[in-house]
C-alpha cells in the first residue's frame, strides 16, 4: 500500500521540473518538451485521484489530456519549422521583432 | 451488451449539439471546395463560411425557442445534454451568438486582406469555424473534461490563424509566443482542475461546486483548495490576458493577421471570459472570500499596466492590445463588485454588456485598420492613420465613433459597459475601486485622442489612397450601426444581458446573483 | 511493500529524467530523458491500475509525440543551446523559487491526504471501462476531439508547407 500523497508529490515534483525547464531553457523544442513534462504531471496527479475515488472518469480526462498534447504537439513543432525557416534559430531571445 | 444509440445520444443532446454539428460541417464543407475553387475564386470560401455561421445562428434560435417553450412549461434552464456534461442555458446561448457575430465580422474583414497578403487559402475559414466550436463549449461546457478540450480547440485553432502569415516574420514569432505561452497557462490550468478533481471525485461542475462547499465549511484554509484555486485562476488569467500574465497579448496581438487580431482581442477573450465566469460562478462559488482579494489587486494590476503601457504604444494594433488589456481590468472589476460571499448581479451584467459592446466597438477599429492594408503599405503604425481625415473622411469619422466608445463616452455604446461596472461598484460601496477606475477611464481618453489627433490634425505620411472592399465596407456598417444603436437604444441589449443571467443552472447560483 | 518498492523505483527514475531534461544543453539528450520520463510513469500507472492508459502512454506519448520531437530536432538540425544573459537570471530565480514551490506544494499535499491510501487492484482501468465511458458520458468531448485532430493535421499542413 502506498499512501496516495506519494503519488502526488512525485506529480509536484515533475510539474516543477517542467515549469522550471519552461522558465530556464533557451531551445524552443526544449521549452515545449518542457510543457510535455508539465502535462505528464498533470497526468499522474489526474490518474492517482482515480484510484483515490475508485473512478474512472480521471483517466478518461488523462486520455483527453493526451490527445490534446498529440495535436498541441503537431501545431507546435510546424510552427517552430516555420520559425526556424524565416531565421535559422531556435533562441526565443533572438526572436525579438516583437519588443517584448 | 449493446445499448441502443438513443440512450445516450438523445433528441435533446442532438438539439444542443446542432450548432456546433453544423459549423463542423461547413468548416469541413469549406476545406473540401477549397480544393475545386479555381485561384480567382478563392473569396467563395468567405461566403460558404458566413452561410456556415448563419446556419449555427438559426441552430441557436432553435435551442433559444426550445428553451422559451421549456419556460412556458415551467420547467425553464432545464437544457442539459450529453449526461449532464453540456448545459445549453441562456448565459450559453448569449455567448454563442456573441461568438457567431464576431466570427462572421473577423470573415468580412479577411476576404480582401488575405488577397492582399497573397495567402487566401479557405483553411483561414475553416479554421474560424473551428475555433468558435471550441468556445461553444466553453461557454456550454458543465464538465471540465468538456470545458478542457473546447478551450484547447479554440487555442490550436487561433495558434494556427495567428501564425497564417507564414512567409511573415513578425506573424510567425507572434505564433511561436503566443502557442509557448498558451501552452504553458493550459497545463497550469489543467493542474488546478486535477486537484479540484481531487477534491471532489467528479469532474462534473455542479458536483465539484457542492463538495468544495463542504470542504469549505469543514476546513475553510484547506492549502490544497488555495493551491487548486490559484493555479486554476492563473491558467483562466492568461487566457483573458490579465496582468500579470499578459506579456503574450501585445506581441500575439501586433504579429497576427490584422482581422484575427480583432477576431482574438473579442470573440477569444469572450470565450475566455465565458469559461472563466463559468467556473469563477459556477463551481468556485464556495471560495469566493479566498479570491475576492486576489481579483482585486489582478483588476487594479491590469487597469495600471494596460493604461500605462498604451500611452507610449508607437503601433496601432499594439496600442490596442494594451488597451484591451485595460479593458479586461474593467471587466474583472464587475466580478469584484458584491459582498464577500456573493458576486453582484449588476457587476456580471455590466461584464456581460462590456462584452458585447466590445464586440462592436474594437471589431469597428481593427476594421479602419485593416484597411490600411495595401500594397507595400503594412499600415499598423499610428504614421500610417495619419491625415486619414483626407483620404478617407468617412472611415476617419467611423473610427473616431469607435475610439469614443472604447473610451466610454455618454452617447456610445462603450459608455454603457463601464457605466454598469462603475454602478455595480459603487452599489456594493467599493468607492476606492470606483473612483480609481474613472481616474483610468479619463487616462484612456488621452491615447484614444492621440488616434483621433493623428488622423484629424496631421498631414498623411503617403497618397496611397484607402479603398475599401465590400466586405470591409459591410463589416464596417455592422460594426459602427451596432455601437452607436446599442448607444442610444441600449434597452433591448440590456434586457438581453439580463435574460442571460436568468435561470441560472445551479440551485445555489441562483441565490448567488441576486 | 512490493507496490512502494516499485513506486520509489520507477519514481526515482522519472525524477532523475525530469531534472536530467532540464540539465542537458543538447535537445537530443532532453528528448531521450523525457522518454525516460514517460516510460516509467507508464510503469506508475500500471501501478495504480490503469492499465489502458499505461498501454497508450507507451504507444502515443513515448511512441508517437516524442518520435515527432525527435524528428524536428534532427529536421532542423538543432545544436546545444547558447546560454543568454536573460537564461542566467532565469536560472538563478527560478532554482530556488521552484524547490521552495514544489516543497510548499508537496507539504500541503502531503497534510491533506494523511492516510489515505491508494488500494491495489481494485480499480481496474480496462480498455473496455475506458471506452464505455468515452462513448456514453464523455461522447460529445470525444467527438470534438476528431476536429481536434483535423485542426492539428490541417495546422501543420498550414503552416510548414513551402512556397509553391
Amino acid at each position: 500500500m502506498v499512501p496516495i500523497s506519494y503519488y502526488l508529490v512525485l506529480s509536484a515534483i515533475l510539474f516543477a521540473c517542467g515549469v522550471l525547464g519552461f522558465l530556464i531553457k533557451r531551445n524552443v523544442i526544449t521549452i515545449f518538451m518542457s510543457i510535455e513534462l508539465m502535462l505528464n504531471a498533470v497526468n499522474l496527479s489526474f490518474v492517482a485521484f482515480a484510484s483515490y475515488w475508485q473512478a474512472l472518469s480521471g483517466q478518461v480526462f488523462v486520455f483527453f489530456v493526451m490527445v490534446v498534447a498529440a495535436a498541441e504537439a503537431a501545431v507546435g513543432l510546424a510552427i517552430i519549422i516555420a520559425v526556424f525557416r524565416t531565421r535559422q534559430t531556435l533562441n526565443p531571445d533572438r526572436v525579438n521583432l516583437l519588443k517584448l | 451488451m449493446a445499448m441502443p444509440l438513443h440512450q445516450f445520444f438523445t433528441s435533446t443532446d442532438y438539439l444542443l449539439s446542432l450548432p456546433m454539428i453544423m459549423l463542423a460541417l461547413f468548416g469541413m464543407g469549406v476545406l473540401i471546395i477549397d480544393l475545386l475553387l479555381p485561384p480567382e475564386w478563392k473569396r467563395a470560401n468567405a461566403w460558404t463560411a458566413l452561410v456556415g455561421l448563419v446556419f449555427s445562428a438559426i441552430a441557436v434560435y432553435k435551442v433559444q425557442i426550445a428553451d422559451r417553450i421549456a419556460e412556458a412549461h415551467g420547467q425553464a434552464g432545464s437544457f442539459v445534454g450529453f449526461g449532464g456534461s453540456l448545459v445549453a442555458d441562456r448565459f450559453a446561448i448569449y455567448f454563442y451568438y456573441l461568438f457567431l457575430a464576431g466570427a462572421a465580422i473577423a470573415i468580412l474583414m479577411s476576404v480582401k486582406y488575405l488577397e492582399i497578403e497573397r495567402e487566401q487559402h479557405g483553411e483561414f475559414y475553416a479554421l474560424v469555424l473551428f475555433s468558435v466550436i471550441g468556445m461553444m463549449c466553453m461557454a456550454s461546457g458543465y464538465d471540465i473534461v468538456l470545458l478542457f478540450v473546447g478551450l484547447e480547440l479554440m487555442a490550436l485553432s487561433t495558434y494556427v490563424l495567428v501564425g497564417f502569415l507564414r512567409r511573415d516574420q513578425r506573424s510567425n514569432e507572434a505564433a511561436l509566443k503566443y502557442l509557448l505561452l498558451g501552452a504553458f497557462s493550459s497545463g497550469i490550468f489543467a493542474y488546478g482542475l486535477s486537484l479540484f478533481y481531487g477534491l471532489a471525485g467528479s469532474t462534473n461542475l455542479g458536483q465539484i461546486a457542492l463538495t468544495l462547499e463542504q470542504h469549505f465549511l469543514a476546513n475553510p484554509k484547506d492549502p490544497v483548495a488555495i493551491l487548486a484555486l490559484l493555479t486554476t485562476a492563473t491558467g483562466l488569467l492568461f487566457k483573458i490576458a490579465a496582468v500579470p500574465f499578459h506579456q503574450w497579448a501585445p506581441d500575439a496581438y501586433e504579429g497576427a493577421p490584422t482581422s484575427i487580431t480583432g477576431y482574438m482581442s473579442v470573440a477569444v477573450k469572450a470565450a475566455g471570459w465565458a469559461l472563466l465566469l463559468r467556473i469563477f460562478l459556477y463551481m468556485l462559488y464556495p471560495l469566493r472570500p479566498i479570491y475576492l482579494p486576489m481579483i482585486i489587486f489582478v483588476s487594479l494590476a491590469t487597469l495600471t499596466a494596460g493604461n500605462l503601457a498604451a500611452l507610449t504604444q508607437s503601433n496601432l494594433k499594439r496600442l490596442l492590445a494594451y488597451s484591451s488589456i485595460a479593458h479586461v481590468g474593467y471587466m474583472l472589476l464587475g466580478l469584484v463588485a458584491g459582498n464577500t460571499n456573493n458576486a453582484s448581479s449588476t457587476g456580471i451584467k455590466g461584464i456581460m454588456v462590456y462584452l458585447l459592446v466590445y464586440t462592436f466597438m474594437n471589431l469597428g477599429a481593427f476594421a479602419v485598420i485593416t484597411s490600411l492594408r495595401r500594397r507595400d503599405i503594412i499600415g499598423d503604425e499610428i504614421d500610417d492613420i495619419a491625415g486619414l481625415m483626407f483620404k478617407a473622411p468617412t472611415e476617419a469619422i467611423l473610427m473616431l465613433v469607435f475610439l469614443l466608445s472604447l473610451a466610454g463616452i455618454p452617447p456610445l455604446a462603450g459608455f454603457w459597459g463601464k457605466y454598469f461596472i462603475f454602478l455595480s461598484l459603487i452599489e456594493s460601496g467599493h468607492y476606492a475601486l470606483a473612483t480609481v477606475a474613472v481616474l483610468y477611464a479619463v487616462l484612456g481618453l488621452y491615447y484614444y485622442m492621440r488616434i483621433a489627433n493623428a488622423m484629424f490634425m496631421r498631414r498623411a505620411e503617403t497618397a496611397e489612397p484607402v479603398s475599401l472592399s465590400p466586405g470591409l465596407r459591410l463589416a464596417l456598417a455592422i460594426t459602427a450601426l451596432g455601437t452607436v444603436i446599442i448607444g442610444i437604444f441600449p434597452e433591448v441589449f440590456l434586457r438581453a444581458a439580463a435574460w442571460s443571467l436568468s435561470v441560472p443552472q445551479a440551485s445555489a447560483v441562483a441565490g448567488l446573483l441576486k | 511493500m512490493l507496490h512502494l518498492a516499485l513506486f520509489l523505483i520507477f519514481g526515482v527514475i522519472a525524477v532523475v529524467g525530469a531534472i536530467n531534461l532540464i540539465a542537458q544543453t543538447h535537445p537530443i539528450n532532453s528528448a531521450l530523458s523525457l522518454v525516460v520520463v514517460m516510460g516509467s510513469l507508464a510503469a506508475e500507472y500500471l501501478l495504480l491500475g490503469a492499465e489502458f492508459l499505461g498501454a497508450i502512454q507507451v504507444i502515443v506519448y513515448a511512441g508517437a509525440i516524442m518520435v515527432l520531437f525527435v524528428f524536428t530536432i534532427m529536421l532542423l538540425n538543432a545544436g546545444a543551446e547558447e546560454q543568454t544573459r536573460g537564461s542566467k537570471v532565469a536560472i538563478i530565480i527560478g532554482i530556488p523559487g521552484m524547490v521552495i514551490g514544489s516543497v510548499a506544494v508537496a507539504w500541503a499535499l502531503i497534510r491533506a491526504h494523511t492516510g489515505a491510501e491508494v488500494p491495489v487492484g481494485s480499480l481496474y482501468g480496462s480498455a473496455q471501462g475506458i471506452g464505455h465511458l468515452l462513448f456514453r458520458d464523455f461522447l460529445l468531448p470525444f467527438e470534438i476531439t476528431s476536429v481536434l485532430i483535423l485542426i492539428a493535421i490541417m495546422g501543420a499542413v498550414v503552416l510548414a508547407r513551402r512556397e509553391s
